[in-house]
């Protein structure tokens, strides 16, 4: 198998990460060394082998919705790349 | 006293309740040492101003009841520090302040201890040698142009430099116990839902988890102790009878049966490590323990599975960094321009990568053929591990396949760089505790580590076995100090 430049754009569109045609090139070399080393896995019949998808074997508790953190809005906002007062910044959406 | 820096925690912590030393004087030596070990680039942030006045406060009205009086840490930057800068390594946060404190530094601080800064670690906890990260590379206290492993780097330089007498890192595959390794020093990874992740920067969810790296088990016992928790407010957080890890330490580890995995004699492996791996069976004989030879059938399969998982989940994780909320921002013509353009500068290469496999091996039509595919492999890994724990009570392997290596010998080649975790890795997937202890020196001088791995929340079990074990190792770590202006 081998992942080709149109592939790496793909990819990178769904990653919302913006790659220019040389890093693409270099991602897709370092993307198929990765993925032939991958490969190895196809050795192993797995059918009948129930999948493990959480370590510990419990259910997840629920716990009360309640508000714990007060009086956060102005630190909170204080991170953000660029606000207005209240409420986060972003580049126009609708026209 | 003038080597308040060389002591151990357990020996501050008893000077200090002695009244011997006041924390004071103590948080005073490491931020000196700190200050003059810049060269090591441990550091992401330091926060000696508010250290100093902490130890202050707690001179005037000392709690000695308290498991860490008075003890200045510093920690891994994958913490989240209530208003102290956590960056996890990246350039995507590298102006976020936390506005909480993640559940395993809150229990440290409650226990008495005092920040003293943030740790230099691999860009979001991905990499082996500490030179992901967007912060500069971090040398290595045992040889100048040495990597200290990763992706716990600069906690791994920082306990061996004696800049902290303790400190927390995180392991998703390796990262305490294969820096511990590469600079000498001890590095547990505990138990999957032993130490909460609330707090914590997250790289692979089921993988991710808090662990102490110290300078002999002891210590190691004792930080344990503090950081592991139950947390409701970590969902896989497990609610286990937990012992005092420190107390009921013991070097009787008579009659115990310590498995030795045949598959971990991997190809191509140097003959030092082999060489060590057979000192390291002795020593388990000479404690009165019991060598058996199990087999871990699926191993070789660990590293491929690890590399589907640990990265899809990644891929989720990070979902989150899009320049809005917190972090940087790049400027872009319109929303999606600018999410892109952010991930793109604010992101390094090796997380892009990861984020990539991530995203594809999670993508429409490849789902089953390599995601459900590494679950389904993840499984017979975990069955290998119960299968060979009913014949014997721990595992003993070398912590890692070569000794350190030179800064920028592996950045070109990302397979040879995921090699290094070849024997850490498989205990991530099983969820199971692990031990790394320094047992002995390469022939250049350069450290190497042996693996102890326990049963699920057995970790009392392989302190143990490690705590026997470094008696009879008696390993002196060869600093020289090369570093200190």
């Amino acid at each position: 198998m081998s992942i080709d430049l149109k592939t790496i754009k793909h990819i990178s569109k769904l990653s919302r990460i913006s790659v220019d045609e040389k890093r693409a090139e270099k991602l897709a070399d370092d993307l198929n060394s990765i993925f032939e080393f991958i490969e190895k896995l196809n050795e192993l019949k797995t059918d009948d082998v129930k999948p493990l998808t959480s370590i510990a074997e419990t259910t997840l508790k629920f716990r009360s919705d309640v508000i714990k953190s007060k009086n956060i809005r102005e630190q909170i906002i204080k991170n953000s790349p660029e606000d207005n007062e209240d409420y986060f910044v972003v580049p126009k959406v609708i026209e | 006293m003038s080597d308040i820096t060389k002591q151990s925690l357990t020996e501050l912590v008893e000077n200090i309740k002695n009244k011997k030393l006041s924390s004071t004087d103590v948080t005073k030596a490491f931020i000196q040492r700190s200050e003059k070990s810049s060269e090591l680039n441990a550091y992401i942030t330091d926060d000696f101003t508010s250290a100093l006045d902490k130890a202050k406060k707690f001179d005037q009205n000392p709690n000695l009841d308290l498991k860490l009086p008075g003890i200045p840490m510093a920690v891994k930057d994958l913490f989240c520090t209530k208003n102290v800068k956590t960056t996890a390594g990246s350039k995507i946060l590298n102006n976020f302040v936390p506005t909480y404190e993640s559940t395993v530094t809150e229990n440290i601080w409650n226990e008495g201890a005092i920040l003293l800064g943030k740790l230099n670690c691999d860009e979001f906890a991905m990499g082996s040698s500490n030179e992901t990260s967007h912060f500069g590379n971090v040398q290595n206290p045992i040889d100048k142009n040495l990597v200290p492993g990763g992706s716990s780097g600069g906690s791994a330089s920082a306990v061996a430099g004696q800049l902290t007498p303790i400190t927390i890192g995180t392991d998703t595959g390796g990262s305490i116990r294969q820096p511990a390794s590469f600079t000498g020093i001890v590095g547990l990874k505990p138990t999957y839902g032993s130490c909460s992740r609330y707090g914590i920067v997250a790289f692979a969810s089921s993988l991710d988890q808090a662990g102490p790296m110290a300078q002999n088990v002891k210590d190691c016992a004792l930080l344990q102790e503090v950081i592991s928790t139950y947390d409701p407010k970590d969902s896989t957080s497990i609610n286990f009878k937990r012992n005092h890890y420190s107390k009921e330490l013991t070097k009787n580890i008579k009659g115990k049966k310590i498995g030795i995995p045949k598959e971990y004699r991997v190809d191509g492996m140097p003959k030092e490590i082999e060489d060590l791996w057979q000192k390291g069976i002795q020593y388990v004989k000479d404690c009165g323990a019991e060598p058996i030879d199990i087999s871990l059938p699926h191993t070789s399969y660990a590293l491929p599975t690890y590399y589907i998982v640990a990265p899809a989940e990644a891929s989720s994780n990070l979902a989150r960094y899009d320049g809005v909320k917190y972090g940087y921002r790049a400027k872009g013509e319109n929303l999606i321009d600018m999410y892109e353009k952010t991930r793109s500068e604010g992101f390094g290469a090796e997380v892009q990568r990861r984020i990539m496999i991530g995203t594809y091996v999670l993508s429409s039509g490849y789902y089953d053929a390599y995601y459900l595919k590494a679950q389904k492999v993840r499984k017979l890994i975990k069955n290998d591990f119960d299968k060979a724990y009913k014949k014997v009570d721990a595992i003993l392997t070398p912590s890692t396949p070569s000794s350190a290596f030179k800064i920028g010998e592996k950045t070109n080649d990302p397979v040879s760089m995921y090699l290094n975790d070849i024997f850490t890795v498989p205990v991530n997937l099983a969820g199971l505790p692990g031990i790394s202890i320094p047992a002995g020196h390469d022939t250049k001088g350069y450290p190497l580590g042996l693996q102890i791995i326990g049963k699920a929340f057995d970790e009392q079990n392989i302190l143990n076995i490690a705590f026997a074990m470094e008696e009879k190792i008696n390993f002196k770590n060869k600093i020289t100090d090369w570093w200190i202006k």
